[in-house]
């Protein structure tokens, strides 16, 4: 089933981390399989931030198969080179967990495509996410145990996505969780309800123009499918757009980038989405409880028609 | 599979236009015997004095625990019931069979008032997905919008949404009458069955797809007909049947009904009249 939450202050910056963690985990019962969360945080523009993994949660529940921390080490300390050769400096750095870390880099270069490469060119390591803003941190569990694990809850930015996955397509694991970052593009994330059923043809076709996938959750499509197409030079807007007759199944998903927030649906309208749009707060969710977390007095409140897209600015 | 019923006639409601079918076979219309009333007993009906009125903070309960209420205050014969703080919760107001004054001072989630058979509801906010599923008879009126699959199999009552509307409104309706005040989504009126669908504003794509018999009335732009949707006249009787509804409804005052557009099914795809296999066998 999965739940999706995503909200947008507009002219102010608040505890997104914590906000997010309230309205995702009020959607828990869409399931709790695993959590993830896509912050755009407030920094001063200048480095990236790269969350990476070195393995996988081996933990209860987990389809992963478990690994010794060393061999996390050993590749921890390929990527320290990679980084180190291809002429990015570690400014900052943090092991959140034996399998998951975060660096703060600086960086020259714009385009992330030879850089992502090279780094998961190592076997068991992927990006999380890449970018100016945003950091994407994901894991096995409900909202709640995700926040508390990585310290989310202090975390201040403008905007915010998740998702709450009951694993249906994929395994039971960080690398099928949402949301996905749009590689190789800096400070965009997807997430998605529902299920696309021309998974397959598209990523052959995008596959021969050099995008990757690192699962195989039908999701992942609709972040690599949007890449591409700004990529090609489409806005964000446009991409989305095109999508709505490019994917083939049933969705409602949301994309941000360091400055928007956007949501799709469906032409069919299958997959729900409650919108609380205002001035200054854009709050949206699979279900209405998720904006109750956050906004408890009574508001106004629509679904979004079929075939809607629509993209807001910080 | 054969039909077993000679449907070629035509009935003067569907002479008239307003496509109602014929009810010739297990499923016709039989009426209460108030002969039989001393047998007659409803599982979960009470007598309740509509002057006895209570509020219920449902705040910190859960939806269970919150019709669980609404049961037992109905027991005690509290004929009105002011809901304080739905926020949103899911199935709330589910499943109550008896006459009742009930009023929410805020929105539902999903599944609020399904199943229902007799009350008056008014919703001061907004519902979820699936409002008054399976709705049997009584009034529903939402002040804001709500969400895809509103009146989803209803069987007869009002279904009244001031704002606008979701996806698949009224889908496989079986009889009542849906009034949006608003938009409505794709797919409305998808399988109806019977019963009136009304809206004042734009309806989306595939309206009244794959219909088996009903109408639908739309007052703004059509995104597309759906599969066997075709328009019909729209007549006098129509015309003073939907201000009259719509005066009852409270709804698009001084809105010109003359100029709606008039929709029903192109084909006729129900068979309602067909018996169950073993009950031809007894025919043969």
């Amino acid at each position: 089933m999965c739940g999706i939450a995503g909200l947008i202050h507009r002219g102010k910056s608040s505890k997104v981390g914590h906000e997010l963690q309230g309205m995702l985990q009020a959607l828990k019962h869409r399931g709790e399989d695993s959590t993830g969360y896509a912050l755009y945080g407030d920094t001063d523009g200048k480095n990236f931030i790269m969350r990476f993994k070195v393995g996988e949660n081996v933990g209860e529940g987990s389809t992963s198969v478990a690994e010794d921390v060393s061999v996390y080490d050993e590749r921890k300390k390929i990527v320290d080179s990679y980084l180190s050769e291809m002429g990015a400096k570690i400014i900052k750095e943090e092991r959140i967990l034996p399998y998951s870390l975060r660096y703060e880099i600086q960086y020259d270069k714009k385009d992330l495509l030879e850089f992502s490469q090279k780094i998961e060119s190592i076997p068991g390591v992927e990006i999380l996410s890449m970018g100016k803003s945003l950091e994407v941190i994901k894991d096995l569990g409900n909202a709640k145990m995700v926040c508390d694990r990585y310290n989310l809850d202090k975390l201040v930015g403008t905007h915010a996505i998740g998702h709450a996955r009951m694993a249906t397509e994929s395994g039971v694991d960080i690398k099928s969780a949402h949301p996905f970052w749009g590689y190789p593009f800096s400070d965009v994330s997807v997430v998605h309800n529902g299920q696309l059923t021309n998974y397959w043809n598209n990523r052959r076709a995008l596959e021969n123009k050099g995008m990757r996938f690192m699962s195989e959750c039908d999701s992942e499509l609709i972040a690599v499918y949007i890449a591409q197409k700004m990529r090609e030079g489409a806005s964000l807007e446009e991409g989305m757009k095109e999508s709505l007759s490019g994917l083939d199944g049933v969705f409602t998903y949301f994309v941000a980038t360091k400055d928007s927030l956007g949501m799709a649906k469906d032409t069919m309208a299958a997959k729900p989405l409650v919108l609380y749009e205002s001035d200054d707060l854009v709050a949206m969710g699979s279900e209405e409880i998720a904006i109750r977390s956050i906004l408890p007095q009574e508001i106004d409140t629509y679904d979004p028609f079929d075939g809607e897209v629509k993209v807001w600015q910080i | 599979m054969a039909n077993l019923k000679n449907t070629e006639k035509k009935t003067k409601s569907q002479a008239m236009g307003m496509h109602t079918e014929v009810l010739t076979g297990r499923t016709q219309q039989k009426f209460f015997n108030p002969d039989e009333a001393e047998n007659f007993y409803y599982f979960g009906t009470y007598d309740v004095d509509f002057n006895k009125r209570t509020d219920l903070d449902v705040k910190d309960m859960s939806a269970a625990e919150a019709n669980k209420k609404i049961d037992s205050l109905m027991s005690e014969g509290y004929g009105t019931i002011v809901i304080k703080n739905p926020q949103g919760k899911h199935s709330l107001g589910v499943g109550i069979l008896n006459k009742l004054n009930l009023i929410f001072e805020g929105s539902l989630g999903y599944f609020g008032m399904g199943s229902c058979d007799g009350p008056i509801v008014r919703i001061n906010g907004r519902v979820g997905w699936s409002c008054a599923e399976n709705l049997m008879a009584g009034k529903v009126v939402i002040e804001k919008n709500a969400g895809s699959c509103f009146g989803a199999a209803i069987r007869g009552g009002d279904l009244i949404c001031k704002g606008s509307v979701g996806a698949r409104t009224g889908i496989d309706m079986k009889g009542g009458t849906i009034i949006i005040g608003g938009d409505a989504g794709a797919f409305t009126g998808f399988m109806m069955q019977r019963g009136r669908i009304i809206i004042l504003g734009d309806v989306g794509i595939n309206l009244g797809d794959s219909m088996y018999d009903g109408t639908i009335f739309v007052g703004g732009e059509i995104g597309s007909y759906g599969s066997d949707a075709v328009d019909a006249e729209l007549t006098k009787s129509d015309q003073d049947w939907l201000r009259r509804k719509l005066k009852v409804a409270e709804i698009g005052e001084n809105f010109d009904v003359s100029k709606m557009k008039k929709i029903v099914a192109g084909k006729k795809l129900w068979n309602y009249d067909n018996l169950e296999p073993t009950e031809k066998k007894g025919a043969i």
